[in-house]
């Protein structure tokens, strides 16, 4: 009975943050009700005894959420609404509504049609971290060494556009230090 | 038996919430007094003995101030941020085992709300949770100051997440487990099995980020002290300001708790001397706090990112891979 509860609770929780999230013209309303949704939606996997993977859901997305808040700090006034550019509303809320059907059709008609089946379903709930290290080192090891290069690469590149100067640390240098170098920024600029 | 289960849960809560509210108060009170006698003044003497009282001088302050909301702030955002930094502190405190298991009346009592096996990844993660309080007090106050100090504090949480990660990774990796019970389990046999003695860097880095964690003093870049204003709080009155207060005490207490039952042994064997060891310790690490307040000034943001990115998380790396070599 808990268990009902506490899903339809959840869910009504996380579907009335996500609409705030689309609705609002107020960047912090969204950015807030869109971390709080993130977080509504780890109850779920605690009520199906995935532990692990909503404890990830907590760190990965409050950490994701965090960047955008710190992309609304720089490009906007948070304290003041954004004037939205509104198009025509039919063809905004027919397309959304039609690709929301679409989504549901794709992920249901196969589970609906050939009755999937979990293939390595949870054993045992309480070793569940074991579990997913198991089936991450040997069944998908291939696609998880492939997402550890794609976040090499990002990482790399990230590095390369941010650090321009990344052999200097002004942490270490004096005050005349300092002000040399800015000194000959200045003169760079001035002759370029 | 489902019923009891729930009934049980709900004492447990409110009794962890009763005392640890009420400790956050008296922590004020240590604190003053602590920092008093570091800087040979006398702190709090007037109200009740030894100033005891001062406490709830202070409460009562607090809850009857005017509670104030400034024009240009984002009303709803504005009036949540202080709920969020006390609620996340209490939540991460859910799967913290206070003390060993005991019998009262007849019936045996399990200190720790839910006993989930993943335990200091569910407090590390609610505590990650925690900044959201800082950052949007600061980022709805339409103050350059909040502004600014919110943006300080996102920067030195989110970096210091990664040295408490990094660093607790290597301890994980020994015990097998993420669950707070099994750690102390792991360190049951006495002193000599602590795990401090085999991950002495681990124990240093993840003190070290405790304080980042809680932004205690020589991280405390969170208020803008040099500035001479009160960083995302500036803003705030009364109670509103208040919560911020308990959070971060409360958020002291529970990593206090924290670093004894990973690194120090937690309650030991169960027995009644262990969960005074237990407690000991963690008076031994809420004390090391304020110490540090009264003893360093606080460090440059640059420092502290130079410290985080250049220092502590290389050691963090080294260490796992060592300790991995070692293992296999």
């Amino acid at each position: 009975m808990f268990e009902a509860i506490a899903f339809y609770l959840f869910a009504f929780l996380t579907i009335t943050m996500f609409y705030i999230a689309v609705t609002t013209s107020q960047a912090l309303y969204a950015l807030s009700a869109l971390a709080a949704g993130m977080i509504f939606i780890s109850a779920f996997f605690f009520i199906l005894g995935a532990d692990f993977l909503g404890a990830v859901q907590i760190v990965v997305y409050s950490g994701a959420v965090m960047a955008l808040y710190a992309f609304g700090m720089m490009f906007f006034d948070t304290t003041r609404e954004v004037k939205e550019k509104q198009g025509n509303k039919a063809i905004i809320i027919g397309l959304s509504a039609l690709a929301a059907l679409l989504v549901v059709v794709i992920v249901a008609a196969p589970i609906v049609g050939n009755n999937i089946e979990a293939l390595y379903p949870s054993v045992d709930a309480t070793k569940n971290v074991q579990e997913v290290g198991m089936v991450l080192f040997t069944k998908y090891l291939v696609p998880f060494e492939v997402a550890a290069v794609m976040l090499l690469v990002a990482m790399i590149a990230g590095i390369v556009l941010a650090g321009k100067k990344m052999d200097l640390s002004v942490t270490l240098m004096n005050e005349a230090e300092i002000i040399m170098m800015k000194e000959e920024d200045k003169n760079k600029k001035a002759h370029s | 038996m489902e019923m009891a289960y729930f009934i049980e849960t709900i004492i447990k809560i409110v009794v962890i919430l009763l005392i640890f509210s009420a400790l956050a108060g008296i922590g004020t009170y240590f604190e003053r007094k602590v920092l008093a006698f570091m800087q040979r003044r006398l702190g709090p003497v007037n109200v009740g003995p030894f100033g005891l009282l001062q406490v709830a001088a202070d409460g009562i302050k607090l809850f009857t101030k005017e509670d104030i909301v400034p024009t240009n702030v984002v009303g709803r955002i504005f009036k949540i941020a202080p709920v969020i930094t006390a609620a996340t502190a209490f939540m991460a405190a859910a799967a913290i085992p206070f003390l060993p298991s005991f019998t009262l009346f007849g019936y045996e009592v399990h200190p720790i709300v839910a006993d989930i096996n993943i335990g200091i990844l569910y407090i590390l993660g609610i505590m990650g949770v925690g900044l959201y309080g800082p950052l949007l007090g600061g980022m709805a106050s339409a103050n350059k100051f909040s502004l600014l100090s919110a943006a300080r504090g996102a920067a030195v949480f989110i970096s210091y997440e990664v040295i408490t990660g990094l660093s607790i990774l290597a301890p994980i990796m020994m015990v097998g487990s993420l669950s707070l019970i099994d750690f102390n389990e792991y360190q049951s046999g006495g002193i000599t099995s602590w795990i401090v003695w085999s991950q002495p860097v681990a124990f240093i880095l993840f003190w070290i980020a405790a304080f980042a964690e809680t932004g205690r003093t020589p991280f405390h870049l969170i208020a803008n002290d040099h500035e001479i204003i009160d960083g995302f709080g500036t803003e705030y009155s009364g109670m509103r300001w208040g919560l911020f207060f308990i959070g971060e005490y409360a958020n002291m207490f529970f990593i206090s708790f924290v670093i004894s039952i990973l690194f120090l042994g937690g309650y030991g064997d169960g027995s009644f001397l262990g969960a005074l060891g237990l407690l000991g310790k963690v008076a031994f690490f809420f004390f090391f706090f304020l110490w540090t307040r009264a003893a360093w000034p606080d460090v440059r943001p640059d420092q502290l990112m130079w410290l985080c990115w250049k220092v502590l998380m290389p050691i963090a790396v080294i260490n796992i891979v060592i300790t991995g070599i070692v293992m296999m």
